[in-house]
């Protein structure tokens, strides 16, 4: 099942969580919200499991408004960021709770609740409380009492956020196998862009209570839509530099930017991922920047590679593949030539980026 | 003296404890002072009230608690009156409790303090003012009357009185509780279907439950002793708006001492077994105070 959000506006107070969202999830897909804390994305996810009434514009299932129904008449299954399961009940009362005040047969509750604490693989401890769960078992309870109910769309608010590294990195991959199998309409709320890109088929990029950029993990990658989508995709350098007819200039980093043929000279920024920028120990021939090595971080297949520019007063970061760290031979103090291989370039109020190189 | 010294020495592997630790005459010093400010402030007075009812023997004890148609009035009084109070606070604390623990609006610490009022005023002023509204002279006295409706001097009264006195208990029992477990279970259950009375009988109460009791065996007890308040309102006719306490008073002045003790015993007897609940219930509510504590923290560090 679909569900539409339309120009969807809320505020709290002064502050706008809210501003004209529009946003399609196709049935069966499984879409991430991704932003910072503050950019709206769970105020949005709670306005359209109806637990937020919006100020302005609808929420739609498939083709049914259900902007003004109420969350408990909805059929949503929603995951709580801290999981919200039911202290004092155990964990089968608490798989059972959206059956039982649905007043469904004692036997026919039984069956989906074994059913689902199967899928869960939570067998076996029916009779423990919440208190004596692991995180990573507690969320996975919440996860089987909002699927109890046989939801037409699986909402999580930050599913995995409350657990640490190691139980999250599994849960997201069994999260992304579950949906495989049971194929429901999901949306969840992360501010980790990883686990975005692990487990969306589509993520949406929101900041200030906008939405910045819709698209497929690769999408986002490897076309981020403005500064601020690709600041917060991070591991990227960001350096200040001009434009002026026709090219990027930093230095002795020439760059075609044909985008703008002004003579005017104007303030724009460079982003440079880390792993699309290429050290030599010597200069040969394509425009460089000298660097000093500041220190060199071996971190499995790649080696981290921290640079400062003195000629500028920029620190860049850098990685390369260890064989390749090897071969040049890299210690702190060396100098090195660092050239592009792919830049983007943002100009101030020119909206669309261009790719160069 | 000795012995403690020698305590001291045998510590003295165990530096950090002895700098933690108060010279010996300290401790003990304080420890006799605690010892015998509650001796003769709690203990030996009330050993004494049932020294002072069991001594002119058990006939006479039974006699002056069953034989006298105004204690057995006052007993029985006591009985309805205690429960309705209890029963008013009971809503007026849950309705308070809910209100100030899932919602912030302007004016909700005013209304927090204000809940807390009935513990600063003096009883009798609190009886004064209800006097002031109620009586035939008061704002409402006229009308009252007219409707051949009796409140001062009566059992509404009372019960009016009591209810004053004893509102925050529940309240304040409630409030520490329903904000540290927060709202997250019940918008949990809003989110799986439940409709309100779902939310209140599956989800709401039985996290509260103990809390509730808790503060309905505190409001208990003061309700019973309650005197200064329902001195001024009830005008203490014998047989008729005499409470437990007030007869108690009365019969001491009349010089009956083992009839007065005799009731104080009965009174003294309900407060102990208070004290065993809230002891047994105290370690219930902390237990759960803690859980919601721990979790949150736990929940505030990831």
């Amino acid at each position: 099942m679909s569900i539409v959000v339309h120009d969807i506006s809320k505020r709290f107070g002064n502050f706008q969580a809210l501003d004209n969202v529009s946003l399609t999830v196709a049935g069966g897909s499984l879409l991430a919200l991704l932003g910072p804390s503050g950019s709206g994305k769970t105020t949005l996810l709670r306005v359209i499991a109806g637990l937020e009434s919006p100020d302005a514009g609808t929420v739609h299932y498939e083709d049914e408004d259900v902007t003004h129904r109420a969350a408990r008449d909805r059929n949503v299954g929603f995951v709580f960021q801290h999981y919200a399961l039911f202290r004092h009940m155990t964990v089968f009362d608490n798989v059972a709770f959206g059956l039982r005040v649905r007043r469904r047969p004692r036997k026919e509750i039984r069956e989906r609740v074994n059913e689902l604490l199967h899928l869960v693989r939570l067998e076996g401890l029916e009779v423990r409380r919440p208190s004596q769960l692991s995180g990573g078992q507690r969320q996975r309870v919440a996860l089987a009492r909002a699927l109890a109910i046989r939801p037409k769309v699986l909402l999580l608010d930050e599913p995995f956020g409350a657990l640490d590294a190691k139980v999250r990195q599994e849960l997201r991959a069994w999260l992304r196998r579950l949906h495989d199998e049971i194929h429901m309409t999901s949306v969840f709320v992360t501010h980790d862009q990883e686990e975005a890109f692990e487990v969306a088929d589509h993520v949406v990029v929101m900041n200030q209570g906008r939405v910045e950029q819709v698209g497929t993990p690769q999408q986002i990658f490897d076309h981020p839509a403005n500064p601020f989508v690709m600041d917060f995709l991070g591991n990227v350098n960001a350096l200040s530099a001009r434009v002026e007819r026709g090219r990027a200039v930093l230095g002795d980093w020439q760059l075609d930017y044909p985008e703008y043929p002004h003579a005017e000279s104007r303030q724009a920024t460079l982003y440079v991922r880390p792993h699309e920028l290429e050290l030599e120990r010597a200069p040969n021939g394509v425009p460089s920047l000298k660097a000093h090595v500041l220190r060199v971080n071996p971190t499995g297949s790649l080696a981290k590679v921290y640079l400062d520019i003195p000629d500028h007063g920029i620190a860049m970061n850098a990685e390369v593949s260890t064989a390749r760290c090897a071969e040049l031979e890299l210690r702190a103090g060396d100098t090195v030539f660092v050239s592009p291989r792919r830049v983007r370039v943002f100009v101030p109020d020119a909206q669309a980026p261009e790719y160069v190189i | 003296m000795h012995k403690p010294a020698t305590n001291l020495a045998a510590k003295s592997a165990t530096p950090h404890r002895i700098a933690q630790q108060d010279p010996a005459i300290v401790r003990w010093g304080l420890t006799l002072l605690a010892v015998l400010v509650l001796g003769v402030l709690v203990v030996i007075p009330t050993v004494n009230v049932f020294y002072q009812a069991l001594a002119p023997g058990l006939r006479v004890y039974w006699d002056s608690l069953v034989a006298d148609r105004d204690t057995r009035h006052a007993i029985l009084l006591t009985l309805t009156v205690t429960p309705i109070a209890v029963g008013v606070n009971v809503i007026f604390g849950l309705v308070a409790a809910w209100t100030v623990a899932r919602f912030r609006f302007p004016g909700r610490t005013v209304l927090i303090s204000l809940i807390d009022l009935p513990f600063a005023v003096s009883p009798v002023v609190a009886g004064l003012t209800l006097v002031l509204i109620f009586g035939l002279q008061g704002y409402f006295g006229e009308w009252l009357r007219e409707h051949n409706w009796k409140v001062i001097f009566a059992t509404p009264g009372l019960i009016l009185a009591t209810s004053f006195v004893t509102l925050p208990f529940v309240a304040r029992e409630l409030i520490p509780v329903m904000e540290a477990i927060g709202a997250d279970e019940e918008v949990a259950a809003v989110s799986l279907g439940a409709r309100p009375w779902h939310l209140w009988w599956l989800v709401t109460l039985p996290n509260i439950k103990w809390a509730l009791l808790y503060g309905v065996i505190l409001c208990n007890a003061r309700a019973m002793g309650e005197f200064g308040a329902v001195y001024v309102v009830s005008g203490h006719i014998a047989g008729k708006t005499d409470t437990m306490p007030l007869r108690i008073e009365k019969l001491f002045q009349e010089y009956n001492t083992p009839g007065s003790f005799a009731v104080a015993s009965v009174l003294t007897s309900l407060a102990l077994v208070t004290l065993v609940l809230k002891t047994l219930l105290e370690r219930k509510t902390r237990n759960d105070l803690v859980a919601a504590a721990a979790e949150a923290t736990a929940e505030g560090n990831a």
